[in-house]
């Protein structure tokens, strides 16, 4: 049993870590435009501002 | 921000951007950087991404270009030499449609924000949950005495935070219910999780056997996901429906001075229509929505009023005709008195009374309000019934009826019946949108499934408003020639149609007579093409212009309104589906009879006014008909919000798209056959999932109220019957 002192803090770190990651990809704007990034990796040319993060900074 | 131009546009780009540089109106000086929102509702792959974006680079003066396929827009940052116009034009070359977009900055960021907002909420409430489910097995598979307390304590530390972060979209809401003496279903949601996180903080401290900690947690975590669902569906079609804007005139030039002949140069300024008084004169360039209602002055012109009255025909004014705000002046410059401005124009008493029909419309509950009528009450009775019998079973025991209550409480909570409507919705507005039409209304969809009976406006609506020629065949090559090349010298509609007839012949001379016509000189002959009256010609029974070349015979053009794609098809299924179709139309009965004949539609109405046109929608409704309207003027908003629901085309006028309750993007009218279909198996499902989560409900809750119910069997109940349900709202097709 002394091993759960172990696992649960570990088990909830790596929840936490994925749960930072979502948020930070929420704070990136990364779910505006599901569609558009399915569609975006199939064009070959770079995509140099990918995301719609930098633009609309100063609408807001 | 989308600076969508003047009634000057068309006429003269230049005068626009001199405009723009150094706006009258706001003093403000544009910036290098212009953003400005453009819908393009036939988006759909990655080749559209490119081709559009590629496209609008290519334009001088656009710095960046910027597609959200999800959304179907376009993002364009541009400096000042390039309008919105220009980008619609260049877009329709690569075949794209675009609508200009007014994105009123505050109202796009503020939904944006609490759609993030809540999406957070979702993405807490989930790491929570799976984090308690992970204790919560341990617990449920045996784990007894220190460990079961401990993982019980972990899962309260977990679980409290969560609960009070992610609960706040119902407690407020409950909140504001409660305070309205309602109760909502957010009331037995916000009871559920208060009770159920409080009863198991006190389980968990005198070591008890069951805590509802995942319970409370897996509660919020669907229910959120219902809430964000039904929040990302209608701020989609919200915001795309109230900020397509149309070229509406927020501005007119003021005649100043003395002089009101028709040529510029006297005193004139631009000011917001908002800034006329009666009285005035203004001066209105060919090209331009009219944005008072007043009396000619000087100046003769054609006037187009199909938005208004649904006219096909451009009717001829002059000195003393009275004109209307909304129509569209078309071939000359008019001087004109101002009889009503802003609030009293007939444009927007004709909108007061829309809103005034929309109240009876705002009355029809949906079937989630049905469902939560039933629903709310029941589930306070059989809870504190089950808190009553316990106490008296258990001489007082306080602890076990708690318990018991609070396990009916959460067993019986709407997780599935917070998820049936807004899954079905979601699932159902996402086919339609890729179907081109837009829903403005939460309920829109439930309505649409009960309609029997389709009432059509003509102009617009049907037929794309656009006159095609009927006889060119009969026209000697000669003449098709003479008929472009003049054709090309006018921005009527007639003149239009007629542009890519032929090749134009070479003309001298070519002038448009404001109100008449367009002649030139050919081969040293006089030819003219325009009115009947003015070429020389007897009037016809049709919508015709005539052709004159020097003395011989005037040779007459006639026309047809071009049908909107997919009329025919439309109207074709529609009857075959066996609903009652209606053609209702302002214009003259002759052309509304060939329409319907032509469209097979049985009953058809001509010459209606705006208000009989309500009349009669309002009539069928007494009857006990569910009436669909689909129309597009402004002698149509009265019955749009008369009917049961309504569809306008988004080339609609501003007043007809805000009564409507869904927007069809697209030129091609046929996906309103779709968006029946759609709506009916929609509501066939919404109830199917009612039915569900009412069986769920009918077997757990007799288990909880005898004191059967675990953790375990409510986390089961909870998950199966949100799965159940989201799955069967994907099923439609």
């Amino acid at each position: 049993m002394d091993i759960l002192v172990l696992l649960i803090p570990v088990s909830l770190g790596l929840g936490s870590l994925g749960l930072l990651a979502f948020l930070w990809t929420l704070k990136n704007r990364q779910y505006e435009d599901p569609a558009g990034d399915a569609a975006r990796i199939l064009n070959d040319t770079y995509d140099k501002s990918p995301g719609p993060a930098r633009a609309s900074k100063d609408e807001i | 921000m989308a600076y969508v131009e003047t009634s000057g546009a068309m006429a003269c780009p230049g005068c626009l951007v001199a405009q723009l540089a150094n706006d009258p109106i706001t003093g403000k000086t544009a910036g290098a950087n212009e953003t400005t929102h453009l819908a393009l509702p036939s988006a759909h792959c990655a080749t559209c991404i490119q081709t559009v974006e590629r496209g609008l680079l290519t334009l001088p003066g656009v710095a960046e270009a910027r597609v959200n396929l999800s959304l179907r827009r376009v993002r364009v940052r541009h400096d000042p030499t390039v309008s919105a116009e220009q980008m619609i034009a260049h877009l329709a070359t690569h075949g794209f449609e675009a609508l200009p977009l007014d994105m009123v900055a505050l109202s796009g960021t503020e939904n944006d924000r609490q759609s993030r907002e809540l999406l957070m909420r979702l993405g807490i409430a989930f790491f929570a949950m799976m984090n308690i489910m992970l204790l919560s097995v341990a617990v449920w598979s045996g784990a007894t005495g220190v460990t079961r307390d401990m993982f019980h304590l972990l899962s309260g530390a977990i679980a409290l935070p969560t609960v009070a972060f992610a609960g706040q979209p119902f407690f407020k809401s409950a909140y504001g219910a409660l305070r309205a003496g309602r109760l909502g279903m957010d009331v037995p949601i916000s009871l559920a999780l208060i009770l159920a996180s409080s009863i198991s903080v006190y389980e968990t401290f005198h070591s008890g056997e069951k805590a509802y900690f995942d319970a409370a947690v897996m509660l919020t975590f669907f229910l959120l996901g219902g809430r964000y669902l039904d929040f990302r569906t209608r701020a989609v079609a919200r915001s795309a429906a109230q900020e397509l804007t149309a070229l509406e005139v927020p501005r007119a030039t003021r005649i100043t001075g003395t002089g009101t002949g028709t040529g510029t140069g006297t005193g004139e300024e631009i000011i917001s229509v908002s800034a006329l008084r009666v009285g005035d004169l203004v001066r209105l360039r060919p090209g331009g929505r009219i944005p008072v209602d007043g009396v000619v002055i000087s100046g003769v012109t054609e006037i187009d009023r199909a938005l208004i009255t649904g006219e096909s025909l451009p009717v001829w004014a002059g000195p003393d005709s009275t004109v209307a705000a909304g129509e569209v002046n078309l071939t000359g410059t008019l001087v004109v008195r101002v009889t009503a401005a802003g609030r009293d124009t007939s444009l927007r008493r004709m909108a007061d009374l829309v809103a005034i029909a929309e109240e009876t419309r705002n009355r029809y509950t949906s079937l989630a309000d049905r469902a939560a009528r039933i629903y709310s009450p029941l589930v306070h009775i059989l809870s504190f019934a089950s808190f009553g019998v316990w106490m008296v079973l258990t001489d007082g025991d306080l602890r076990t009826a708690i318990n018991i209550s609070a396990a009916v409480l959460i067993i019986t909570c709407p997780c599935a019946l917070g998820l049936a409507v807004p899954a079905v919705v979601t699932a159902a507005s996402g086919k339609l949108f890729r179907a081109g039409l837009l829903i403005k209304s939460g309920t829109a969809l439930e309505r649409l499934a009960e309609v029997d009976t389709v009432v059509f406006d003509k102009t617009g609506t049907l037929t794309l408003g656009f006159p095609q020629p009927t006889n060119t065949k009969t026209l000697t090559p000669e003449q098709r020639a003479l008929i472009a090349a003049l054709a090309a010298g006018s921005s009527h509609p007639l003149a239009q149609g007629l542009r890519n007839l032929a090749d134009p012949a070479a003309l001298d001379d070519l002038t448009e007579v404001a109100g008449q016509g367009i002649s030139a000189r050919w081969n040293g002959q006089q030819v003219r093409l325009g009115r009947a009256e003015w070429v020389g010609a007897a009037l016809g029974q049709q919508t015709a212009t005539w052709l004159r070349v020097a003395d011989d015979p005037p040779v007459e053009i006639t026309f047809t309104d071009q049908l909107r794609p997919g009329a025919k098809v439309l109207v074709q299924g529609l009857l075959d589906q066996g609903y009652d179709v209606h053609l209702v139309s302002g214009d003259v009965p002759a052309v509304v009879q060939d329409m319907a004949e032509r469209l097979n539609i049985p009953h058809w109405q001509a010459q209606v006014l705006p208000a009989q046109k309500a009349e009669f929608v309002t009539g069928l409704a007494e009857l006990g008909r569910r009436v669909l309207m689909v129309g597009d003027g402004l002698n149509d908003t009265g019955a749009l919000a008369a009917a049961s629901v309504s569809i306008s085309p988004a080339s609609a006028l501003d007043a007809a798209r805000v009564a409507s309750d869904i927007v069809l993007m697209g030129r091609d009218i046929a996906p309103i056959a779709a968006a029946l279909r759609i709506a009916k198996q929609a509501r066939r499902r919404i109830t199917e999932n009612f039915a569900i989560s009412g069986l769920y409900n009918i077997v757990a809750v007799p288990l909880a109220m005898v004191g059967l119910a675990t953790p375990l069997l409510a986390a089961l109940a909870m998950s199966l019957s949100s799965v159940t349900v989201s799955l069967n709202a994907l099923r439609l097709k």
